[in-house]
């Protein structure tokens, strides 16, 4: 029992601990990204360039795949109720207000935090375990302008437009089993799909995948820039990073959804 | 004999990790123009005192100082300041792996100098002459063999012309000809420009190559301080057992703390 209780205890710390690390890395990362310019130490414009074509351009395609099914997925899904209802033409309305308001952000927030959070961690932990980081601070270039900075950029400009992309594939996706697997009329669809849909709905979404990009991002860089121990390290660091940011997207999806949700946003 | 100024003093420093007491007061002095080697065995703590040199840790208890300023009481942007004067050779050579060796080279350039583009082209030219590998410019780090890892490494330590150039293990894991040529080099660098050279090194050939003088660290204290004459001829056993290579003495080699026997026959 009190084995039970220490080790409770301890991981409790840890946490704290991490959460403590990582606000402390956040409040670094928006020093030197609003702070650093008027220095004269503002990051590589090639460096953010780099990290928003990794991080934007090739996810399109994982992105558009992941958005399109899941699009077709819910149509199909939710066909034969709204069928017996009477209503099929619901469909376009479901599909467009479940991709732009959820689906989208968190499905796009979870691949990206799979294909380049893990990245990050990888890139950041290898370099941190040959050296290459102290290497950076001995020359006096400061890791978080060099390494977090950019990445933390690229993450929070690319994530919002995949997520605009993933919507737009998303709605694509009902419409295709809409129009040619429930016969709707394509123009009526469409009508519908925009008569449900608000600006609100997209917003929202878009306000998510904001704050998945800085979670993604930030974690990424906290677990790489803390491994040790070698390949082994950095191959636990990946995984933790992926856990982590999973966890921390859904839970922040969770409380901005019941923001939205109780101030009737 | 004249008074020599100091550039780096350590002062009584401790520092653990973990549970693990790595340094127990180490007090060390560094002069300007000197090459210092800093001996001992693996895992007695050489690279912490040299990572507390160039600020990268801080003692847990003591203080640094770098030309009379205690490293512990400067804010970044001071230390940066520092950090500019110096440079430092990596074990591994810590090149970035997603630039290429010129790229690597010019890298401080870069940052810390409006030099012109083709200034810069020439320098790193200049710099990579000087440890071999002209020529090398557009190859990745992943396509160099350790050595020219290492001598790229010296290359990128030395382009901003440093008051101070820190070498952790130059030669380790090198073959005996190309330690010879770091060894070289070193010691132009510290003659001709009179720069002044810290070396952490297990490397005893080396060391005598090089070194001015010469503390040897054992359990996290400096237990010799002296020239080379003094280590070749020290009564101190310890020094004596490590600067032959002698596997029996006072160094214990086995580090496990309970009996053999008792273990085998538990």
């Amino acid at each position: 029992m009190k084995n039970i209780i220490e080790n409770i205890g301890s991981i409790v710390i840890k946490t704290c601990q991490h959460i403590v690390n990582v606000s402390a890395l956040f409040v670094d990362t928006i020093y030197w990204l609003f702070v650093g310019p008027f220095k004269k130490k503002a990051a590589k414009r090639q460096a953010i360039f780099e990290q928003m074509v990794f991080v934007g351009v090739k996810s399109l395609i994982i992105v558009f795949f992941v958005a399109l099914f899941t699009g077709i997925v819910i149509a199909m899904q939710t066909a034969p109720q709204l069928s017996s209802l009477g209503v099929v033409i619901y469909v376009a309305g479901l599909v467009s207000v479940s991709i732009t308001r959820e689906l989208g952000p968190v499905l796009t927030g979870l691949v990206i935090a799979g294909r380049v959070g893990a990245a990050i961690a990888a890139e950041l932990g290898t370099m941190k375990v040959t050296e290459q980081v102290e290497a950076l601070e001995s020359m006096a270039l400061n890791p978080i302008r060099f390494l977090v900075v950019p990445r933390f950029l690229a993450l929070v400009i690319m994530l919002p437009c995949l997520t605009i992309f993933a919507d737009a594939v998303g709605i694509f996706g009902g419409y295709l089993i809409g129009v040619f697997n429930l016969n709707i009329n394509s123009a009526l669809y469409i009508d519908t799909t925009f008569r449900f849909l608000t600006t609100k709905d997209v917003m929202t979404g878009i306000v998510k995948s904001f704050v998945f990009g800085g979670i993604i991002a930030l974690i990424g860089c906290y677990y790489g820039l803390n491994t040790s121990g070698g390949a082994e390290g950095v191959g636990k660091s990946t995984t933790i990073s992926i856990v982590t940011s999973f966890i921390l997207i859904i839970l922040a999806d969770c409380i901005l959804t019941a923001i939205f949700f109780f101030t009737n946003i | 004999m004249e008074e020599k100024e100091i550039i780096i003093e350590l002062k009584d420093v401790y520092k653990k990790f973990g549970t693990r007491q790595i340094l127990s007061g180490v007090s060390l002095k560094v002069y300007r123009g000197e090459t210092l080697a800093i001996v001992g065995g693996s895992g007695c703590g050489k690279s912490t005192v040299l990572r507390h040199m160039t600020g990268a840790i801080r003692p847990d208890s003591g203080s640094v100082f770098m030309k009379g300023q205690n490293l512990a009481e400067l804010d970044e942007d001071k230390l940066d300041d520092f950090r500019k004067k110096f440079g430092v050779l990596y074990q591994s050579g810590a090149l970035f792996d997603s630039l290429s060796v010129k790229e690597n080279v010019c890298m401080p350039l870069r940052e810390h100098t409006k030099l012109d583009e083709n200034i810069i082209s020439i320098m790193v030219k200049m710099k990579l002459e000087l440890v071999g590998l002209r020529g090398f410019e557009d190859l990745m780090p992943a396509q160099l063999s350790g050595g020219m890892k290492k001598r790229v490494g010296l290359a990128r330590a030395i382009v901003m012309d440093p008051e101070i150039i820190f070498y952790d293990e130059p030669t380790a894991g090198l073959d005996p000809i190309v330690s010879g040529v770091i060894d070289k080099l070193i010691l132009d660098l510290s003659k001709k420009l009179s720069i002044t050279s810290v070396v952490v090194t297990h490397d005893m050939n080396s060391v005598f190559r090089i070194a001015d003088r010469i503390a040897m660290l054992h359990e996290g204290k400096i237990i010799q301080v002296g020239t080379k004459e003094d280590f070749r001829n020290t009564a101190e056993p310890l020094v004596k057992q490590f600067v032959n290579g002698e596997p029996e003495g006072q160094i214990n080699f086995f580090m496990s703390g309970d009996d053999y026997l008792n273990e085998l026959t538990k």
